[in-house]
């Protein structure tokens, strides 16, 4: 009954994003204005429902019905709850659904509190969202029902991939989802502003903190995802230009692009028609990032199995939208000027820099990812890997951080160099001193020797804007500002750390034997087998010491799941404060020894580290601005009181 | 500053997004309908082969070096393993070849004798010859990703063909048609 | 496995059945004694595509084949061969495929050209954007 259920709700949230649509577009024409009173209430009540039908899946999950084919098809009764719930997320057409319910969701969550535009604005904003909602919705119920039972129930369930079956990945997806979909908000804004040509400053005012959120857990997914590869994978790396990865930065890249433009949009008026485009560019990116993962045709090592007709599908659904709102764009915005000039030397040029360099970083990523396509259809094929990607990236991401060194003690709309010249001798000392350290430390490797230069001054400079001010007076968008940029600098630093400095060790030792691997001796002291819920291992214990201090223990193991029978490599981390020792137990030599990878890897974990200060600053940031326009509405409720009073 | 001081973007540049999401869903829709193979072929058809000299890997067969492969006769040079579960699949096509008088050398990657004297003893054994290659070296000097390959090599030791996976039963003609043409 | 299973794995962890058995070839998992050979063959390996798995280097994969590859790269290293001869040698029989760094050739010189035509992209949008000094 409950996949009944689930189904029934999920075909009647469909139907209400059509009413939505309709409504919301009828209220548009003259003498439709009546209908718009209906829209704010079935977006909301269309939010439940998609979160109902959602509910209905994780409940038949973490039952096994197993007269449910997505259960048979990804569960196992002998899995724990935990990834029998994250099995409902973790397949083709669970995240499929989560993705309307998060568009469900978010477009109700707007329909309740976002009250700052003209309300036709929001009209033509919800009618947007319901319209994206329901291609989505279209393809659950007619070409991924996630719902559909099987005639005859097998005895037992196919299984999760053992490499999904790990706590951060069963909250990997729905963290990222939450930051592609709640990128959705930003399409609807950039659609309804376009329809009713309301790009404004109130126009961004209204749209950063939706951007904002969705943003924070875009980089929370990005940064687990990059951890979780780090140290499931057993290899060490923890970015591999993979498209997958590639499809999850487009969308923040966008979105951080677009974060900064608002700033120009809402202070200045300025950058009107590109903040707009990057509305409809972020989410996007999301979509595109999503067909290129569903449909097959990168190869990837994170591939959902191939299925060519869904690609279409989703290929007609990004045509529809993506091709829609942009042609909508080129023809509305012709009648969106760019808004005020500005000074070579202010803020916002700083922040224009910033844009130009985010979407030549995306246009690098999004050529590179795509270019063996294009070779393909030529009949060449051609990799594009990490070599191509790290310095092209580099050529832009540099000089944008040098600028965010200065930008952001600029003035608006015109300032002198001279005014900061003060502020800027430390971080411009640390710069010209860590190039000549890094050179010496770090030699020949002129991308991470740019980083260790870089990150330290970065991280100074990014503390500046706080300088002279009574730190208790600075509000929170500001410390938002400077934490997120000062967890740029942190993570900077370990990425450049991990590729200058990292140890390899890759050995053969009997047990009881002793292992090197930078300021660590680790010896391998036993083996003892060791079983779980659905996996039996092969468990190590590692006696790592550093430099002759008191050994900790670690335990790597050599896993084989039998529900697919799979094995897995489960890495043990020693995280000290100024590193991470990485190990991995590999298989038996014939001569009875066995092989041991480990890795010392100075400051790594700064890597992840700033990708939560990152995330830390968009939060302050967020609260920050919920925060102001809360007490202006109280405020404004308070002179309406009064008003009211008077009059009375 | 009055509105008509602000600049506006050229009508041109409002149409690029568009133009790149329409180059975008072309070339998609390309591969949509042109799926990309996974083979990775071997770009070393048309070349001599190179030297090698594999000891033998089943009882009663000998290895395989380049100077068995040249010595006038085309031949099918076959690249497969016994815990190659899709090998199985082509004994009966490769014992066609070999009852309809082409020579069938096997190269076996990265394989016990015992494993391989099993396989052997259910598939039927079609090779005149097997060289074990334990290190994958001969299979990556020919430009061979995968098992099972099998690649047509003329009398001097040129290869002339690949085909890559299992071979099929309507394979077989195809095969014996470019061994004949390598013969000329 | 038609199916829609999220299968992160095929590369990762081969499934057993599709494995062979033997023990892993002399230098797969074994470092070169010279550390500044094994670092050559650490920066080749990293750009060197596995054949067997989808979207990994050769330096990523617990693959056999990957194994066999690094075997090979690090023992031709070891006996003086320069990186980028091997890298000619792999190309020559694989293709461009293998490489994860892309060659400039008459047919991915797009790739290199594209910072370039994206900053001049930026500068003509922008050309009329900025005030003129002091202005």
């Amino acid at each position: 009954m409950i996949a009944e259920f689930g189904l029934a709700a999920l075909w009647l949230a469909a139907a209400l994003a059509l009413l939505q649509l309709l409504a919301g577009a009828l209220s548009l024409t003259s003498g439709g204005e009546g209908f718009g009173g209906v829209v704010r209430p079935v977006a909301i009540v269309q939010g439940i429902l998609s979160l109902a039908a959602f509910a209905a899946l994780v409940l038949v999950f973490s039952q096994t019905d197993l007269s449910v084919k997505l259960v048979v098809e990804n569960s196992h009764s002998a899995k724990p709850m935990l990834y029998k719930i994250a099995g409902a997320w973790g397949n083709h057409e669970g995240s499929m659904l989560l993705w309307v319910t998060i568009m469900g969701l978010a477009g109700g969550f707007v329909a309740l509190v976002e009250r700052r535009l003209p309300e036709k604005t929001m009209l033509a904003t919800l009618a947007g969202q319901a319209f994206v909602s329901l291609g989505f919705y279209a393809f659950l119920l007619f070409a991924s029902n996630p719902f559909a039972r099987l005639a005859t129930p097998p005895a037992e369930g196919n299984g999760l991939n053992p490499l999904l079956q790990d706590p951060g990945l069963a909250f990997h997806p729905p963290t990222l989802y939450i930051g592609y979909v709640g990128l959705s908000i930003a399409f609807s804004f950039a659609i309804g502003a376009l329809i009713t040509r309301e790009v404004s400053p109130a126009f961004a005012r209204a749209m950063r903190p939706w951007v904002l959120g969705a943003w924070i857990f875009l980089t929370l997914g990005i940064t687990a995802g990059s951890f979780w590869a780090y140290y499931e994978l057993g290899w060490g790396g923890w970015w591999f230009w993979d498209p997958v990865e590639n499809a999850s930065l487009m969308p923040w890249l966008a979105a951080t692009a677009l974060l900064h433009s608002c700033s120009v949009l809402a202070a200045r008026n300025a950058l009107r028609a590109w903040t707009v485009m990057l509305g409809v560019v972020a989410f996007s990116m999301s979509m595109v990032g999503t067909f290129l993962v569903r449909s097959g045709i990168l190869t990837s090592v994170h591939a959902f199995a191939v299925d060519p007709k869904r690609g279409s599908f989703i290929l007609v659904l990004l045509a529809i939208y993506i091709g829609g709102a942009l042609t909508l764009f080129a023809l509305r915005a012709a009648t969106v000027t760019e808004g005020e000039r500005f000074a070579v030397t202010s803020r916002e040029s700083g922040l224009v820099f910033n844009n130009v360099m985010l979407s030549s970083v995306l246009g690098i990523v999004l050529i590179g990812t795509l270019y063996p396509l294009l070779t393909e259809a030529m009949g060449e094929k051609v990799s594009v890997g990490p070599p191509y990607f790290n310095p092209m990236a580099a050529l832009f991401v540099v000089p944008m951080l040098l600028v965010l060194m200065v930008g952001p003690l600029l003035r608006w709309r015109q300032d002198n160099v001279g005014r900061i010249r003060k502020g800027l001798i430390v971080p411009a000392a640390l710069l010209v001193v860590g190039v000549m350290v890094a050179i010496v430390i770090a030699p020949g490797k002129v991308l991470p020797i740019l980083g260790l230069a870089l990150a330290p001054a970065l991280a100074v400079a990014s503390l500046l804007p706080l300088r002279g001010r009574e730190l208790r007076r600075v509000k929170l968008p500001l410390w938002g500002m400077v934490v997120a940029h000062f967890g740029i600098a942190v993570s900077l630093f370990g990425m450049a750390s991990d590729s200058a400095f990292t140890v390899e060790k890759l050995v053969a030792v009997p047990v009881g034997g002793t292992v090197d691997v930078g300021p660590w001796q680790v010896k391998l002291g036993s083996l003892e087998p060791v079983a779980g819920p659905n996996w039996t291992a092969l468990e190590a214990e590692l006696q790592a010491s550093y430099s002759g201090a008191t050994p900790t223990m670690l335990h790597p193991q050599s896993r084989s799941f039998w529900t697919p029978p799979q094995q897995t490599n489960e890495s043990a981390l020693l995280t000290r404060w100024n590193g991470q020792l990485y190990t991995v137990l590999g298989e038996q030599a014939e001569d009875g020894r066995w092989q041991l990878r480990l890795w010392w890897k100075p400051f790594v974990s700064l890597i992840w580290l700033g990708g939560a200060l990152i995330a830390l600053g968009g939060l302050l940031a967020l609260l920050g601005r919920v925060w102001s326009d809360l007490r202006r509405i109280i405020a404004r409720g308070k002179i309406a009181d009064r008003r009211e009073g008077m009059g009375r | 500053m009055s509105e008509s001081a602000t600049p506006k973007t050229s009508r041109w540049a409002l149409w690029l997004p568009l133009a790149f999401f329409g180059a975008f869903v072309g070339l998609v829709a390309w591969n949509l309908i042109h799926p990309a193979s996974s083979d990775v072929p071997s770009r070393f058809v048309g070349q001599p082969l190179p030297q090698f000299d594999l000891p033998a890997a089943a009882e009663g067969r000998p290895g395989l070096s380049r100077a068995d492969m040249a010595n006038g006769k085309p031949k099918l040079l076959n690249v497969f393993a016994s815990w190659c579960v899709p090998c199985a699949a082509e004994s009966a096509q490769l014992a066609q070849l070999a009852a309809a008088g082409v020579e069938v050398d096997g190269i076996a990657i990265r394989d016990h004798k015992a494993d391989l004297a099993v396989f052997l003893q259910r598939n039927g054994n079609p090779y005149a010859r097997i060289g074990s290659d334990d290190v994958s070296a001969v299979q990556l000097a020919i430009g061979s990703s995968g098992v099972p390959e099998s690649f047509v090599i003329d009398g001097k030791g040129v290869i002339r063909h690949q085909h890559i996976g299992v071979i099929m039963p309507d394979d077989v003609p195809k095969l014996l048609a470019k061994l004949q043409d390598a013969g000329r | 496995m038609k199916r829609l299973l999220l299968i992160l794995a095929m590369a990762f962890a081969m499934p057993v059945l599709a494995d062979d058995s033997m023990p892993p070839a002399p230098y797969a998992y074994r470092q070169l004694e010279n550390p500044a050979q094994e670092e050559k063959a650490q920066a080749l390996m990293v750009t060197i595509r596995c054949l067997t798995c989808q979207s990994q280097s050769i330096a990523d994969s617990d693959a056999s084949m990957a194994g066999d590859m690094r075997n090979q790269i690090r023992q031709r290293i070891a006996a003086g061969e320069d990186p980028e001869a091997i890298r000619a040698w792999l190309i020559a029989r694989y293709g461009d495929y293998i490489t994860y760094t892309p060659r400039v050739t008459s047919i991915t010189w797009p790739l290199f050209a594209a910072p370039l035509l994206l900053l001049a992209l930026a500068a003509l949008l922008l050309r009329k954007r900025f005030r003129k000094g002091g202005e």
